[in-house]
């Protein structure tokens, strides 16, 4: 029988080796960028996958976000006679948190998880192998190119995502709740303030970042063949979700204690 | 005179497990040298060794006389993959490009010739394996002999002498077979060191200068073809005649445990 302080010490190094493992991985893929100018081709395509390809999934998500919270914000407002000011609830709402949040969990489900099981797929047929016994520095081809186009196109599409919320927010306003469009646009943009403009464009980019590094960190270290494949794309998944939450609580409460 | 690859007491654990043990062995520029052995036996590790893309726990390799072991990975490049090439077990052909983008991805990735010059290096060696006319396809659309010559023709491209094979004829039909065999019997003649990795005694009989024989991690013969036939080793006569043992056994088969591999 294993005893549980053995079994407890094993998980204990074995997360210590992951966040190790990773960390020498983001350092390795932020160093490519000095030299990522020559993959500029393979940039392009990733800019494509990551910003053309997901553009229809995060204009449904922020119209249906924006769309809902409407009509739950009049909901609690309403008894108050306050539902003019809805608006006010859905822009603060979406610029600050949900916006950039379901964006990027939509796009950790359709990026993150693509760029896990092409990696790993590439792993377990030894195309890394291959790539490395041909030259190139698999790094900086395959995951400081993917790392540059989620950083770029995640704070993009959340803009759009927050944009679409607002509109179909607006577009429940002004047809189910009455409400006049010159109220709704002035309210919804009187109540932001550059902090939160700043603090939503800045999540988008760490929220990029971790969506590449996961998928890829979790691509590269497959084993196992298809059966690792799965596994690592659902790992990717997971553990982005799971990363893009907790640094949303970390940044907006260090947004709280810097303002 | 130093050889060019130069093996000297080797061992790798991976998992925990022993994968090879006091490996040592030399191969000489021109050399077509057959590591030969059961599957799992370990053969496939020692060209990753070879290409450093895995690094032994003990033992040193020697390509041109410089220890690659402690190299780096830029350092690696430069001396030891630079004058390497490598046709992997499934080829090993990037998915997302096509058969040109494949043959010619290192002098691309080099950067260092007009793209002119590129193709038509790629179509000569293309030409070379008899498979100019799938320039234009992608690697999902070939079969799995097509692949593997696509893989030779790879090797070629990158202008190195030396060509390591990891089981270039393992699950091909006899058309298929005689067909890389031929190659690197072609290769052979013209000067190419070539290290090959098989199971397949026919393959190894047919292109080897010398063999080397690995069973769970160990050597269990080294000499030419002619010699292992007449090796007395039991493990040695048990591969190469399987049946033998078999029938002495009266059914009773106890097969040889293997190395696991990376």
């Amino acid at each position: 029988m294993i005893a549980p302080s053995s079994t407890l010490r094993e998980i204990a190094i074995g997360a210590v080796l992951v966040v190790q493992e990773f960390t020498v991985l983001c350092m390795h893929a932020l160093a490519g960028l000095a030299g990522s100018r020559r993959y500029a081709s393979e940039i392009i395509v990733q800019i494509e996958r990551v910003g053309v390809g997901s553009l229809f999934i995060v204009i449904l998500t922020g119209l249906f976000t924006g769309m809902v919270l409407t009509l739950q914000g009049a909901i609690q407002l309403e008894p108050y006679g306050a539902t003019i000011y809805v608006s006010r609830l859905v822009s603060t709402s979406v610029v600050r948190e949900l916006g950039p949040v379901l964006a990027a969990l939509m796009i950790a489900g359709r990026v993150g998880t693509g760029i896990a099981s092409e990696l790993a797929s590439m792993q377990v047929t030894e195309q890394i192998d291959a790539m490395r016994a041909e030259g190139t520095d698999p790094i900086q081809k395959l995951v400081t190119t993917r790392l540059i186009a989620c950083v770029l196109m995640i704070p993009i599409l959340t803009i759009v995502a927050d944009g679409i919320a607002m509109v179909g927010g607006w577009l429940i306003a002004t047809v189910t709740l009455s409400i006049d469009s010159y109220f709704y646009w002035t309210w919804a943009l009187e109540a932001l303030f550059p902090r939160d403009l700043v603090l939503g464009l800045v999540k988008p980019v760490v929220f990029g970042f971790l969506i590449a590094m996961v998928g890829c960190y979790a691509g590269l270290r497959t084993t196992g063949g298809t059966v690792g494949v799965g596994l690592s794309t659902t790992q990717s998944m997971v553990s982005s979700s799971i990363l893009v939450l907790s640094a949303d609580f970390l940044l907006t409460k260090l947004s709280m204690v810097w303002s | 005179m130093t050889a060019l690859l130069d093996l000297e007491g080797v061992t790798l654990a991976l998992g925990g497990r022993e994968v090879l043990h006091d490996i040592s062995f030399r191969v000489q520029r021109g050399e077509t040298k057959v590591i030969l052995g059961a599957s799992g036996s370990g053969k496939s590790t020692i060209l990753k060794l070879v290409l450093g893309l895995i690094r032994p726990d003990r033992g040193s390799i020697r390509i041109d006389g410089r220890d690659i072991t402690q190299l780096k990975e830029r350092e690696l490049q430069r001396c030891c993959r630079e004058q390497m090439a490598m046709v992997f077990q499934n080829a090993a052909l990037f998915d997302s490009l096509t058969v040109r983008e494949n043959v010619g991805y290192r002098l691309w990735e080099r950067g260092r010739m007009l793209d002119d010059e590129i193709e038509k290096i790629v179509l000569e060696n293309l030409q070379f394996v008899g498979l100019d006319d799938v320039i234009e396809k992608m690697p999902a659309e070939l079969s799995g002999g097509m692949r593997k010559r696509v893989a030779i023709a790879r090797a070629l491209t990158s202008g190195s002498q030396v060509i390591l094979y990891d089981e270039p004829t393992a699950g091909l039909d006899p058309i298929n077979t005689c067909l890389i065999t031929r190659l690197i019997k072609k290769l052979k003649s013209t000067s190419f060191t070539q290290i090959v990795v098989t199971h397949d005694l026919e393959t190894a009989d047919s292109v080897a200068d010398s063999i080397l024989m690995i069973q769970r991690g160990h050597i269990i013969f080294e000499g030419t073809a002619q010699e292992l036939t007449q090796s007395p080793d039991p493990e040695v006569r048990f591969f190469i005649d399987p049946s033998s043992r078999f029938a002495h056994n009266q059914g009773a088969v106890t097969l040889p445990r293997p190395a696991s591999e990376p």
